[in-house]
């Protein structure tokens, strides 16, 4: 165990400063140098020469990488040029919602798609299994922004049951509650889909190995054999997966949060993007990459505490 | 209860629902067995023998389906019986003991819940009377510590161990009937002749009945009662154990017992008789005897025109037999090899030998695992294979036969040493680095064709490329070259055509070894080349190996564990112990004493299928020690049964020769042989 941990955090900080070089030098090479990003197309070249020489742009990579690393540790990640907030502030704050969002969706997602899976897979080509088969491979077909749309025109335009933005604000009467169905569900949806097939193909596989015959043949009753015997083995696959789902939830929903003006992580991620936000950019690709590892490792580990033939 | 059979199956009808339709795999089956009884089921691959156990429990999958017949159990129909009925009787009056012990336990598991499950969802007893039961079970199928065997998982389990798990779990309820299907199938000789023993005391101690699928036919002599040979569904011959195998009626039975090789028989003799042809199709049964296809006796017209009865032997009641012609054949005979061996004659120029070889892997990193040490998979082996012979290599699981064969052909590097394939040194060099003529020189046939056979391309496709590249030469010649070498495998020319998926494993073998003999090799060799197969296709491929191997004086180098089939075949035997060698020499002197200790602990353990062959047996104790914690002084000695003290496990033993035979041990040859010769025995050869 310590070795995991060791490894991993080893792991994970090698990734880090591999990528917040490689977003760092991405950005100083790209089209434009970093003054003129600064300044715009309309500035003329002395102010870009100028700020240049103020921001110490013309000292060679390296020592500037290593400069931006110091003050990336001391907490400060820069200013944005988009939201005129310090990069810490408006990441703080979008990353607080993503992550209600995330939780909120994550906490449905798992214990729908595992009991959806398992029910499926349990008995292969049965009525049941074919509905649920049916179910989420349309869902998982239908596009996000699709699923948003049509959600919303029924539960917003034609009942009026549901606001059709989710701005967090706790204006125009509806509850914060409230205004998270709707990306929820979308999200929920979406996802299930996937995993749902996931942990179906793996039940299903699981339910043909000779071990589950010898819990039939012993006599056990049905829910036994698929509760005691088939559901751990079955979500041995799917968890590395299933966690991986955390990493689509903060960083990969900005189509939803789009739909609905949700002020997440993603849309921010794409703000700053559009609006050339270097710092934020950075600062944003770094939280992104750590997210990704992060959860790559809770799914080790999920996977660990799972499968006692991986325990060293 | 009642006092009729315990178990009564009678015109049991089985189909399965495929592609091409209903398949009635099992046409009708009747059969019974008395409480306490132990009736073997024996038969090829796909006769149907675990689609009859299976459909005793009503566990056919959702394509099977028992369509006829009746099956009685305790008095009560379970054709018919409901779920909640079937649920009572699994598991606590009928168990099921099943090949690959490592599959039927759950992985995630530990042992010792797995056990408990059965007492406790029948008799609804106690967490704590349960794991006492269970407790009582492991010391019972001898597990030692069984405290600590309870918290392990399947996988820190050897498979012996594992299926005497799975066999404890069976009997842990005391069922009246326990099916065993394939129980050893799978195992290294030493640890299913321990399962074999166990079985036969537990079924003393237990009075269960018992169901043995195997087809392996030494086996069910040392464990059954009575026998019933299948084919194609159909049971062909029944009787109590000694007159099936002293008296055979049935042409297929013969057929069994002609095609086996035994302790007693080698090439130089008589050849092995396979029987000809394959399992046919269970669909397209013909109107009569559906062995007709395949048996030297056919009679047109009384054999082919109707269903052939099944009629008692005349003068044996409790023998029954479906063949038309039974009471016509000749008496049957055991083969027995000849009274004096002969020797192969002079020890021949040698065509590879190794010298010293060494070969240690380094450990590879695997993610999450603890770190491992170089394991030693061999160990300065010493072995030479004679140009024209065949140079056999035994062991058991993980001694370091495979090894031998890699580096052999260049799969593997050497560590240190030396192999020297017809003067030329090869042992460092990979198979890349091989010059094409000396790849030519040595091809390799491994245990599983699959393997070697690519699935999307016709088995001409694969002969040919080996063809073009072993010898060059122009796509022209390719046709011809292929129906060639298909000819000498006695395969038919419209093979080449086919893919692999199509052909059985038979043929699959023999299109690999075709493709093994395009580069005309003057090596060829075998790793397990028959260890998957049936025994009637072992021996046509065993017959096959030993014609081309006298037809181009090809030098064989044959891996196996199967101790018959490497006394048939051999002319020097090596036998390996955890990468070293124990006892090297002439097939005739491995196979007499003085044996090296382990050698003699590995042929006691061979299942003979002859009921008159009874053996002082020697059980090894203990497990092969991991291949990274070799013993210092004699590797055996952890198991050994005449480990003479301290010695043994300090220093390495010394090799003793005695001409070409060699044996690495303490104990003197003259020493072993008074020891091993005072054991009162009819030792194979001398049988
Ligand atoms: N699920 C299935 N669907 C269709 N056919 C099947 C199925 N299972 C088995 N069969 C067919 O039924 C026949 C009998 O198979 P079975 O497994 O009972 O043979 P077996 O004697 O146990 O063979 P082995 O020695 O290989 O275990 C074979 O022809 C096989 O192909
Ligand atoms: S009935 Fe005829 S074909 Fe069938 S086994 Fe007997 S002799 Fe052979
Ligand atoms: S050296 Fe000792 S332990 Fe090894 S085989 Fe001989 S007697 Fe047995
Ligand atoms: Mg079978």
């Amino acid at each position: 165990m310590k070795r995991f941990v060791v490894k991993h955090v080893a792991f994970l900080l090698l990734t880090l400063s591999a990528v917040s070089f490689l977003v760092f030098t991405l950005n100083e090479f790209s089209p434009g140098a970093v003054a003129r990003k600064i300044l715009g197309a309309y500035a003329t070249q002395e102010q870009v020469d100028l700020l240049t020489k103020q921001m110490g742009l013309d000292r060679p990579v390296l020592v500037r990488y290593v400069e931006y690393v110091k003050t990336l540790a001391s907490g400060d990640l820069g200013y944005s040029t988009r939201f005129k907030l310090p990069v810490r502030d408006v990441i703080f704050k979008h990353l607080a919602n993503t992550a209600l969002l995330a939780a909120v969706a994550f906490a449905c997602i798992v214990p729908l798609s595992t009991v959806l899976g398992v029910v499926a897979g349990m008995r292969e080509a049965s009525r049941l299994d074919r509905g649920i088969l049916m179910f989420s491979t349309v869902i998982a077909s239908i596009p996000e922004f699709a699923l948003g749309v049509f959600l919303a025109s029924v539960f917003v335009v034609w009942l009026g049951w549901l606001p059709g933005t989710a701005t967090l604000v706790a204006g125009g009467g509806w509850s914060v509650a409230a205004q998270l169905v709707l990306p929820v569900a979308v999200i929920v949806l979406f996802d299930s889909g996937y995993v749902v097939s996931m942990i179906r193909a793996s039940m299903v596989e699981v339910m043909q190995r000779p071990y589950i015959r010898t819990a039939v043949l012993k006599g056990l009753p049905f829910r036994a054999v698929i509760l005691r015997h088939a559901l751990r083995n079955a979500m041995l696959t799917p968890v590395t997966i299933i966690m991986l789902q955390i990493n689509y939830l903060i960083a990969g929903v900005v189509v939803v949060e789009t739909v609905f003006a949700y002020p997440g992580f993603g849309r921010m991620i794409l703000e700053a993007a559009l609006f050339k936000d270097i710092a934020l950019i950075e600062a944003g690709a770094l939280v992104a990459v750590f997210l990704a590892v992060v959860t790559n490792i809770l799914g080790d580990l999920a996977y660990r505490l799972l499968d006692p033939r991986i325990r060293a | 209860m009642t006092d009729g059979p315990l178990l009564d199956v009678r015109d049991l009808r089985i189909a399965y629902t495929t592609r091409a339709g209903e398949a009635v795999v099992i046409p009708g089956v009747s059969f019974q067995l008395k409480a306490g009884e132990a009736l073997g089921l024996v038969g090829e691959s796909g006769c149907g023998k675990s689609t009859v156990a299976l459909s005793i429990v009503r566990y056919l999958g959702r394509a099977g389906r028992i369509t006829g017949g009746s099956v009685r159990f305790e008095g009560r129909e379970l054709t018919t019986l409901g779920e909640a009925g079937l649920r009572a009787i699994r598991g606590r009056r009928i168990a099921m003991v099943y090949q690959d012990p490592m599959a039927s336990l759950n992985p995630v598991m530990t042992v010792g819940r797995q056990l408990m499950e059965a007492p406790m969802t029948h008799e609804g007893v106690s967490t704590s009377a349960a794991r006492a039961r269970a407790l009582t079970m492991l010391a019972e199928v001898k597990l030692a510590d069984p405290e600590a065997v309870m918290d392990r998982y399947p996988h820190q389990l050897s498979g012996g161990q594992q299926q005497r798990i799975v066999i404890a779990m069976a009997l842990i309820t005391g069922p009246a009937l326990l099916i065993m299907d394939e129980p050893t199938t799978g195992l290294d000789v030493t640890v299913e002749a321990a399962v074999l023993d166990l079985v036969r005391e537990l079924r003393s101690r237990h009075h269960s009945a018992i169901l043995f699928i195997s087809h392996n036919l030494g086996s069910i002599v040392r464990v059954c009662d009575r026998v019933a040979v299948m084919y194609r569904g159909e049971l062909v011959e029944e009787g109590p154990v000694r007159r099936i195998f002293t008296n055979p009626r049935h042409p297929y039975t013969r057929g069994l017992l002609d095609c086996l090789p035994t302790l007693g028989s080698d090439k130089r003799q008589a050849p092995l008789v396979p029987i000809a042809g394959q399992v046919e199709s269970a669909l397209a049964r013909p109107q009569g005897c559906g062995f007709a296809g395949r048996c030297g006796h056919v009679e047109t017209g009384r054999c082919t025109s109707r269903p052939i009865p099944s009629a008692t032997v005349c003068g044996e009641p409790d023998h029954r037999v479906v063949c038309v012609r039974a009471d016509e054949l000749p008496r049957w005979t055991r083969r027995r090899g000849a009274d004096v061996a002969q020797e192969a004659g002079g020890p021949g120029e040698p065509m590879v030998a190794v010298q010293h070889l060494t070969k240690i892997y380094e450990p590879r990193r695997r993610r999450f695992r603890g770190p491992r040490r170089p394991v030693r998979a061999v160990s300065d082996v010493d072995v030479v294979a004679a140009r024209g012979r065949t140079l056999a290599i035994v062991g058991e699981s993980g001694c370091g036969k495979s090894t031998v064969a890699k580096v052999l052909s260049g799969l593997e590097v050497a560590t240190s040493g030396k192999v020297i394939l017809d003067g030329i040194e090869v042992g460092a060099l990979a198979i890349d680095a091989r010059a094409a003529a000396l790849k030519r020189k040595l091809q390799m046939v491994f245990q599983n064709p699959d393997s070697t056979l690519n699935p999307s391309h016709t088995v001409g496709y694969a002969i040919g490329r080996a063809l073009r590249r072993l010898r060059g030469g122009a796509a022209t010649d390719a046709a011809a070259g292929i129906a060639r070498l298909l000819d000498v495998v006695k395969l038919p020319p419209a093979i080449a055509a086919r893919k692999p998926r199509h052909l059985s494993g038979g043929e699959k073998q023999r299109a690999a070894i075709a493709r093994a003999l395009a580069g005309d090799p003057d090596v060829i060799v075998a790793d397990e080349p028959v260890s998957a197969l049936d025994v009637s296709v072992q021996a046509a491929i065993v017959n096959l190996l030993t014609e081309i191997q006298a037809a181009r004086g090809a030098t064989l180098v044959f891996i196996s564990h199967d101790l018959a089939v490497v006394r048939y075949l051999a002319d020097t035997v090596a036998v390996m112990y955890l990468g070293t060698v124990a006892e090297l020499g002439p097939v005739e002197r491995v196979f007499a004493p003085p044996y090296h200790p382990y050698t003699e602990a590995l042929l006691s353990a061979v299942p003979v299928p002859d009921p008159d062959h009874a053996v002082a047996r020697i059980l090894l104790e203990g497990r092969v020690p991991r291949a990274d914690e070799i013993p210092r002084g004699c590797p055996f000695a952890t198991r050994c049964p005449r480990r003479v003290g301290p010695v043994c496990d300090e220093t390495p033993p010394p090799v003793q020769r005695f001409g070409d035979h060699r044996i690495a041990c303490h104990i003197p040859g003259d020493e072993l042989l008074r020891l091993q010769t005072a054991l009162v025995q009819p030792r194979a050869v001398e049988r």
